[in-house]
């Protein structure tokens, strides 16, 4: 049977692996190769890298980055932050990178998600949907880090990138990225049930048990966590044998 | 001439395919290679494929390499991955193209709104690790443990005519083929490249292989 996966996030800025809360007040949480093979040896599913300054000085540093990772990490890599056009798209699959994360510039440019997607195949293409609830059962798509409003429905645009090419939706909650008090089921849920491509819920995984709810309530293909795996709250190793406790197939 | 080359025709990343051959042949000479003659002599063949088949088969033709491709098929250790799998098959469904036509049978899309034992949507892409179950014996197969799991990603299978070529089996959520193998020939729908340690021994395995 096919597992669900966890997939530790590595924020990186300038070279160094760093975690805010609410998408600010960031902490340094260490150097990614290191925290790559670590993660690795305990048994990460895939690992997702997020360049979060995106500036072209960080530029060459993320891709030197990425190549040292993929020399020695052989699970899937996704990187996103700062993808504009489809030629971002190939530099960073070139570097090693298995799927790229495409968030913002999916927003000012959709065709982005359909030209990348037709040129190098849907199985690479991650569309980051960044949500903020707005009344019950309603969520908006926000830009540029959580700064920007859209005006777009969560839902209709995750079924819009599914159209248009998306092989997989990174989904994360900005009202609990940071806060540990669970993912957002019911978002998860909502975008779930409205899509058949593959879901990773993101932003308030604080304990296992949340891990679970995702997959189990919220209906997640594969959560993704940061903060409770950088600190060595959990190993992923840990959290899999609770997972597999609760009756969730996993790759143990 | 190369030890390993892996056929380069301009679809999606051989980056992690040559870095994971590098790990386990160090010594080898790896090329990547849109160049029919160097692939001819080479030693061995690795076909990778992602994206769409329809397009596989026409970047691969567009760089002449149908004919070093068929040949390596035929006479030396030759490894397909994912729609390099598909593409050793008379036809498929994606653009309903003909294929290679090496091994006889088709490539099917799974099925739309099918459950898991649960009652879940069946995703497509099927996208993650899955458990390959073996039904025949094959020296790639060595040091793997029945129902190792495996990074797959793809929204086609293959349905082989000739039963005896099948070597595994992953159920989604029933039983389809997902790996192959006839003579010098060898080919798998998963990743081993993105497979960690189970990707990896099958890896070495084949760089090893005398058939």
């Amino acid at each position: 049977m096919l597992a669900k996966r966890i997939i530790p996030c590595l924020d990186v800025k300038a070279g160094r692996v760093v975690k805010g809360v609410n998408f600010v007040e960031l902490r340094d949480a260490g150097d990614p190769i290191e925290i790559a093979r670590r993660y690795d040896t305990q048994g990460a599913d895939e690992l997702i890298f997020l360049d979060i300054t995106a500036s072209s000085d960080d530029r060459g540093i993320l891709f030197r980055m990425i190549e040292k990772v993929a020399e020695q990490v052989f699970i899937p890599l996704t990187v996103g932050g700062g993808v504009r056009q489809v030629a971002d798209v190939r530099n960073l699959l070139n570097a090693g990178a298995d799927k790229v994360s495409i968030n913002t510039s999916a927003v000012l440019n959709p065709q982005l998600v359909a030209d990348a997607a037709g040129r190098y195949g849907s199985q690479c293409i991650v569309v980051a949907i960044d949500a903020k609830q707005t009344s019950a059962g309603h969520w908006e798509v926000f830009t540029h880090g959580g700064r920007n409003a859209t005006g777009l429905d969560v839902v209709a645009w995750a079924m819009r990138m599914e159209e248009l090419g998306a092989g997989e939706i990174l989904l994360t909650s900005m009202d609990r990225d940071g806060s540990k008090i669970g993912f957002d089921l019911q978002l998860t849920r909502a975008v779930v049930d409205a899509v058949e491509i593959p879901l990773i819920a993101s932003g308030g995984a604080g304990n296992l048990q949340h891990l679970v709810d995702g997959i189990k309530q919220g209906g997640a293909d594969a959560v993704l966590a940061a903060s409770i795996f950088h600190f060595g709250e959990y190993t992923l190793t840990q959290a899999k044998q609770y997972m597999a406790k609760q009756g969730i197939e996993v790759r143990l | 001439m190369a030890d390993i080359a892996v056929v380069d025709y301009g679809m999606g990343n051989l980056r992690s395919v040559q870095q994971s051959l590098r790990k386990v042949a160090p010594t080898a000479s790896i090329i990547l290679t849109s160049d029919p003659q160097e692939v001819a002599r080479a030693g061995r063949v690795i076909f990778p494929g992602q994206g769409a088949m329809p397009d596989c088969m026409r970047e691969m033709d567009e760089r002449g390499l149908r004919c070093a491709v068929l040949d390596a098929a035929k006479n030396k250790p030759f490894l397909g991955i994912c729609i390099g799998l598909q593409m050793l098959f008379e036809h498929s469904t994606e653009g309903n193209i003909t294929g290679l036509g090496i091994l006889r049978g088709q490539v099917v899309r799974f099925a739309s709104h099918l459950l898991d034992q649960q009652g879940d949507k069946l995703k497509i892409p099927h996208m993650g690790w899955n458990q390959v179950h073996r039904v025949a014996k094959h020296p790639l197969w060595q040091g793997i443990a029945q129902d190792a799991r495996f990074y797959f990603v793809h929204s086609y299978c293959v349905v082989p005519q000739e039963v005896a070529i099948v070597q595994a089996n992953t159920d989604y959520p029933t039983p389809f083929v997902c790996a192959v193998a006839r003579d010098n020939l060898f080919a798998v729908q998963f990743h081993p490249e993105k497979s960690q340690d189970a990707g990896l021994t099958l890896l070495k395995n084949f760089v090893a292989w005398k058939p």
